[in-house]
């Protein structure tokens, strides 16, 4: 105890004695101020169960999720066996929820790496060089910003082949203008002011300048607008798949599955419904856990 | 726009399916597979093609598509009513609701209606559309009967009203046909419910946030000091000053729900332009698909154009 007093005091000291100790000290109460939002931890315990779960895919399914047991199809909620019931080739529909996971956290994991990235290599070249190039990179984003996402993405996994990889691609290529937008935005605020007149003269270049001084800058805006997205980009992949053009049967994903369930719906409900409470639960908790996050990464208008 | 079609058309493009073979089929000769590959125009260099299409769909000529063997212009003028019937009652009814509750929110902040508030608008961003779809023709049609299943209309009334602007409750009440009428309304309330829920969602959420950056405006406190009733300050001051932000978000939530229809419209089997395109997709109809995009597209477009302007009209600073 009197360690983890110690430990506190050190990280909510107002006269920080190095740089790494303002960080952690400001990180450390950015955190107590989130912890307070408990809608926000709710998310984010979700969030950590659900990875938990992802990860030990293999050992907590009860049966194997593609083992198929035709005398034993479209078992009701609560049987002997199967807690969640069977689907219609008799597969446990607890273990396929459970191994969906994986699938989920992979699309919004890639999703989440590639579209703000591309995003912000767009928009800060885009902000910092200014004059045709800003142009035309906006143009573009203006064009991808112009189409309704799902149609957009319907086309483009119409182009390249259904699947988990191209439905992934798809999503990215429609989700990334938005972070375009915003890193430009911020961009062009930061180009102008007197701390990157001052490293210019030091002589760095532009490379430098925008890896260097110009991203750290722009990450947490993005950070926060890719959380709020998350929900956005796991209902999407799900859209993909319920439609068929996701993840291939028999791959547990969770939209495939309420696909599938949908055949069955009036009289076998659980089918269906057990996949959506999945998907349900998890983007609520993207949801919950974005809205703390901007409390607390953006305090200029934490209300909205 | 012209971006918008050069996207459709190099997806149209990249498609790896071969229109020609689509055409002739796997047992066709050399000689007539190279006729219809030239009646398409493809030994033309890419540019020239781009610029037939664009030219072709400035004519309002889409191609034709391969499942009707119907021009696909002809199509969406077909389907496309039935879109808009869906929206245009799901955004109405997302106005009516979301905007009192936006502001009721915002104004008794913290009170029981604002967490009401927050839950239907946490639940809208975060329920699947196409499961809770589901969820809701099992739970009225399935269980307890209340509404009319897939489909605009049961099957006995199908055709039976003529068809004038393609939009059945507007054509059964010309026709003053009552009963069709009724199944039609039986039929569309639960998807345009659903459609109604997830505006509501965006719209009193959206007009809540700006309602309470209005009330903490100084002007506000003045209005109140003056001894103006509460509702004059809310309705007169606030709730005029956000009017033009307001008709950005119903445009913007417009526009999200003929998009959002695309799985709506799956669900309840609705034959509207989500589900024409959706079945041209999953059958290579290559010309429907494209058509399809670029007309939602351009909708797209002209509800930003059209709240671009109202914002003009209705605030004066932006002239």
């Amino acid at each position: 105890m009197v360690e983890d007093r110690t430990w506190r005091a050190w990280l909510l000291t107002d006269t920080p004695s190095s740089r790494r100790h303002a960080k952690l000290a400001a990180a450390y109460k950015g955190w107590l101020s989130f912890r307070a939002n408990s809608m926000a931890m709710v998310g984010l315990w979700i969030l950590i169960f659900l990875v938990l779960i992802a990860f030990a895919a293999p050992l907590l399914a009860p049966h194997d999720p593609f083992a198929q047991n035709l005398a034993n199809r479209l078992q009701p909620l609560g049987s002997i066996n199967h807690i969640l019931g069977t689907d219609s080739l008799g597969r446990d529909i607890l273990s396929r929820l459970i191994f969906g996971s994986q699938i989920t956290l992979y699309i919004v994991g890639l999703v989440a790496l590639i579209a703000p990235i591309t995003g912000l290599l767009v928009g800060t070249i885009a902000g910092y060089a200014g004059g045709w190039a800003d142009q035309i990179l906006m143009r573009i984003t203006d064009i991808f910003l112009a189409f309704p996402r799902l149609v957009l993405a319907l086309a483009f996994v119409a182009a390249l082949g259904a699947g988990i990889e191209n439905a992934v691609l798809a999503i990215s290529l429609t989700a990334w203008p938005p972070y375009a937008r915003i890193a430009r935005a911020e961009t062009l605020t930061i180009r102008s002011s007197d701390y990157i007149s001052a490293i210019r003269l030091q002589g760095a270049g532009a490379f430098r300048i925008i890896t260097k001084h110009i991203w750290p800058l722009c990450i947490s805006s993005l950070i926060v607008r890719v959380t709020l997205d998350m929900a956005g980009i796991i209902l999407a992949a799900a859209g993909l798949g319920f439609l068929g053009l996701g993840a291939q049967p028999p791959s547990p994903e969770w939209g495939a599955m309420i696909s599938e369930g949908r055949r069955f719906i009036l009289d076998h409900w659980w089918v269906a419904t057990m996949p959506g409470m999945a998907i349900f639960t998890v983007s609520l908790a993207f949801n919950l856990l974005g809205d703390g996050l901007r409390d607390v990464l953006d305090p200029k208008d934490n209300e909205k | 726009m012209l971006g918008l079609m050069f996207v459709t058309f190099v997806i149209g493009r990249v498609m790896p399916i071969d229109p020609v073979l689509a055409i002739v089929g796997e047992q066709a000769t050399k000689a007539t597979y190279d006729a219809a590959y030239e009646q398409l125009g493809l030994d033309k260099p890419i540019i020239v093609q781009f610029a037939l299409y664009v030219w072709d769909v400035i004519h309002g000529d889409f191609g034709k598509s391969l499942l009707t063997a119907r021009p696909v212009a002809e199509d969406i003028k077909r389907v496309f009513p039935a879109t808009l019937e869906l929206a245009t009652i799901g955004v109405f009814a997302g106005i009516v609701l979301g905007v009192p509750l936006g502001v009721v929110a915002a104004v008794k902040r913290g009170s029981w209606i604002d967490q009401i508030a927050r839950v239907v608008a946490l639940v809208g961003y975060s329920m699947p559309i196409f499961w809770l779809g589901l969820m809701g023709l099992l739970i009225f049609y399935g269980i307890l009967g209340w509404v009319g299943g897939p489909g605009r209309v049961g099957i006995f009334y199908v055709d039976i009203v003529p068809s004038v602007t393609g939009m059945i409750l507007v054509d059964s009440i010309l026709d003053r046909n009552w009963t069709v009428f009724k199944d039609a309304l039986s039929h569309i309330v639960l998807p345009a419910s659903l459609l109604g829920y997830y505006s509501l969602a965006y719209i009193s959420r959206m007009t809540r946030s700006f309602m309470l950056e209005q009330l903490s405006a100084e002007y506000i406190t003045t209005a109140r000091v003056k001894g103006m009733s509460e509702s004059a300050v809310i309705w007169r001051h606030a709730f005029k000053n956000i009017r033009v932000q307001l008709i950005t978000v119903i445009a913007l939530s417009y526009a999200n729900l003929l998009e959002g229809s695309v799985l709506t419209e799956i669900i309840f089997s609705w034959p509207g332009i989500g589900s024409y395109i959706t079945t041209a997709l999953l059958s290579a109809d290559m010309s429907a698909v494209m058509g399809g995009t670029v007309v939602v597209g351009l909708i797209f477009i002209l509800l930003n154009i059209f709240s671009d302007l109202l914002y003009k009209v209705f605030d004066p600073r932006a002239k």
